[in-house]
C-alpha cells in the first residue's frame, strides 16, 4: 500500500493538530463541539474516545476522515494531511480509513454482497475478479459467507454490523473508525463483535479507533483511551496502567473494570474453573 | 352494443394512441429533465453535500412558479412556444409540449420529497468510503428510493392522463378530447360513459402495475 511506505511505523498513524470545530445552532447561537483538541493515535493502536452525550467524542471521530470539517487545525492520517486535500484526493484517501455506525448504514436495496462490494466499485480500479474474490474473502472474515445473496433486512443486528465491518475492510484499510458501533446491540451480541474488531487489530494490524459511552467496551477492547468533556479532553491513558489516580469520574470507573476483571480473573485461575472467565482481554498491552 | 358506438370505435382507438402518445411524452421528459432536476433541488437543500441556498431558492422558486399555473392557462401561455417546438399549436404533439412544461417541475418537487427519505447515515457512508457525488446520486439515491421514484412516476401519470383530456379541448386528441366532442357537444351520453369507464380502467391499471413494480422493487 502506497501510503505505508511514505509513513515510517514510528510516527502516529493518526494525527490531529489544534482541530476546533464550531456548528452554529438553528437559533443562531454557538456549540463549540470540539475545541481546540490535539491527538496522536499510534499504529496498531485502539484507542477509545469516551464521554457523556454532547461531549463532542463522535465528532471529534467524524473529524479524522473529514465527515466534519474543522474549522481550524490539522488532520494528517497515515502520513496525509488531509485537511489540504482537495475533493477528488480526499475520496481517494477515504479509502484507507474504514468507519462502522451505530445504525451500521447498510444499502437496504443491495444485497450483503452488493454492500460489500460497493467500495471497491466505486473506486474503479478494480477487475470484477478482484472485488469478488476480496468480498467473499471479508464475509469470511467476519463470518458471514453464507449470507451473501441476502438483503440486510433479513439479517439480525448483529449480523449487519459485520456486514457493515466487512464493506469497512474491502479496501484494505490501515485504519478503522467505530461510532457507537455496538450500541444498538445486545450484550452477547456486542461481546462476539468485540471479539471480532479485535481480531482485525491483531490479525490485519488496522488500527482501531472507537467512540462509545459504554465503558465495557472500553474496558474489553481498548488499549488506551481519552476522556471528553465539553469538548475537551479531561484525561488520556493506557487502559491498563491503573496505578496513576485519575482525574475524570469516567477514568476511575474505568480503572474499578480493570480491577474488577483482573480480580476475576485471579478467582478463577484459583480456583480452576475457567467458565468463570468470559471474556479473557487479549495481552497486548 | 349501442351503433354510435360501433361507428365511434376507429375513432376511439385513434384517441387511445393519441393520449398515449401525450402521456408518453410528458412522462418522458419529467424523467429525463424533471429526474435530475429533482435530484439537483435535493442536494442543493440546507444540509447536504452540495447545500448553496441562493442556487436552491432560486430553482425552487421557478419549480414552485411553474406549478402555479393552472394548466389551461399554460397552455394557452405557451402557444407561441408550442409553435417553435412542435411546429404547430394543434394536436396531440403540439399539446405534448404544454404537457411536457407542466411535468416536469412537476415530477422534479416529487423527486426531492422521495430522495429526502433516504437515511441521512446511508449518505454519510457512502462519502465516507469516498464516493463522489455522481456515485452517491446514482449507486445510493437512486437505489435506495427506487420504489417511491416508481410510485411518485405513477401520481404522475394518474394526474397527466386528466391533464391530457384538458389539451384536448384545445384540439389536443385524445380520450378526453373524443368525451368533449361527442359526450359533451353532441350529448351522447353513452359516448361520455364509455370513455370516462375507460379512462377508469387505464388509472387502475396504472396504479395497480406501479404498486406491483414498487413492491418488488422495494427490499426494505
Amino acid at each position: 500500500m502506497t501510503q505505508t511506505a511514505s509513513s515510517p511505523p514510528s510516527t502516529p498513524i493518526i494525527q490531529l493538530d489544534s482541530v476546533r470545530k464550531t456548528f452554529i445552532l438553528p437559533d443562531g447561537g454557538r456549540f463549540d463541539a470540539v475545541q481546540p483538541i490535539s491527538l496522536e493515535i499510534a499504529r496498531g493502536d485502539v484507542f477509545g474516545l469516551v464521554g457523556k452525550s454532547g461531549a463532542g467524542k463522535s465528532t471529534l471521530l467524524r473529524l479524522i476522515n473529514l465527515l466534519e470539517r474543522p474549522d481550524a487545525g490539522r488532520v494528517t492520517v497515515a502520513g496525509r494531511e488531509l485537511t489540504v486535500l482537495g475533493r477528488r484526493a480526499l475520496r481517494e484517501a477515504r479509502q484507507n480509513i474504514g468507519m462502522i455506525f451505530q445504525q451500521f448504514n447498510l444499502l437496504q436495496n443491495a444485497t450483503v454482497y452488493e454492500n460489500v462490494a460497493f467500495p471497491l466499485r466505486i473506486h474503479g480500479r478494480h477487475s470484477r475478479a478482484e472485488i469478488d474474490a476480496r468480498v467473499r474473502e471479508c464475509l469470511e472474515l467476519v463470518g458471514l459467507s453464507d449470507k451473501l445473496q441476502s438483503y440486510p433486512a433479513r439479517l439480525s443486528g448483529g449480523q449487519k454490523q459485520r456486514v457493515a465491518i466487512a464493506r469497512a475492510l474491502a479496501p484494505h484499510p490501515e485504519v478503522l473508525l467505530c461510532d457507537e458501533p455496538t450500541s444498538a446491540l445486545d450484550s452477547e451480541t456486542t461481546r462476539s463483535l468485540l471479539q471480532t474488531l479485535r481480531d482485525i487489530n491483531e490479525k490485519l494490524g488496522v488500527t482501531i479507533v472507537i467512540v462509545t459511552h459504554e465503558l465495557p467496551v472500553v474496558d474489553q477492547l481498548c488499549d488506551h483511551a481519552a476522556v471528553l468533556e465539553q469538548g475537551r479532553f479531561i484525561e488520556q491513558f493506557a487502559i491498563e496502567d491503573i496505578s496513576a489516580e485519575r482525574t475524570s469520574v469516567l477514568g476511575r470507573e474505568l480503572a474499578d473494570l480493570v480491577r474488577e476483571r483482573r480480580r476475576r480473573a485471579e478467582l478463577a485461575a484459583g480456583s480452576e474453573s475457567s467458565s468463570v472467565i468470559s471474556f479473557p482481554k487479549a495481552s497486548n498491552a | 352494443m349501442h351503433d354510435s358506438l360501433i361507428e365511434l370505435l376507429p375513432e376511439l382507438w385513434v384517441a387511445i394512441g393519441q393520449t398515449f402518445l401525450m402521456l408518453g411524452i410528458g412522462l418522458s421528459a419529467a424523467v429525463i429533465l424533471g429526474g435530475p432536476l429533482g435530484v439537483l433541488l435535493f442536494m442543493l437543500s440546507p444540509g447536504q453535500s452540495l447545500a448553496n441556498r441562493p442556487a436552491y431558492l432560486v430553482l425552487s422558486w421557478v419549480v414552485n412558479t411553474v406549478r402555479s399555473f393552472p394548466f389551461i392557462i399554460l397552455m394557452v401561455a405557451l402557444v407561441p412556444f408550442t409553435r417553435i417546438v412542435a411546429g404547430t399549436s394543434i394536436g396531440p404533439l403540439a399539446a405534448a409540449v404544454p404537457l411536457s412544461v407542466a411535468a416536469i417541475p412537476y415530477f422534479a418537487r416529487l423527486v426531492e420529497q422521495t430522495i429526502r427519505e433516504v437515511p441521512r447515515g446511508v449518505i454519510e457512508a457512502a462519502h465516507a468510503m469516498g464516493a463522489s457525488e455522481l456515485q452517491i446520486v446514482w449507486r445510493v439515491l437512486v437505489r435506495e428510493a427506487r420504489s417511491g421514484l416508481v410510485l411518485a412516476l405513477t401520481v404522475l401519470a394518474v394526474s397527466f392522463l386528466s391533464y391530457s383530456a384538458i389539451a384536448g379541448v384545445v384540439g389536443g386528441g385524445g380520450i378526453g378530447d373524443l368525451a368533449i366532442r361527442y359526450g359533451y357537444y353532441r350529448f351522447q351520453t353513452d359516448v361520455m360513459l364509455l370513455t370516462v369507464a375507460l379512462l377508469i380502467v387505464i388509472v387502475q391499471i396504472i396504479q395497480f402495475g406501479g404498486n406491483a413494480i414498487a413492491h418488488r422493487l422495494d427490499k426494505r
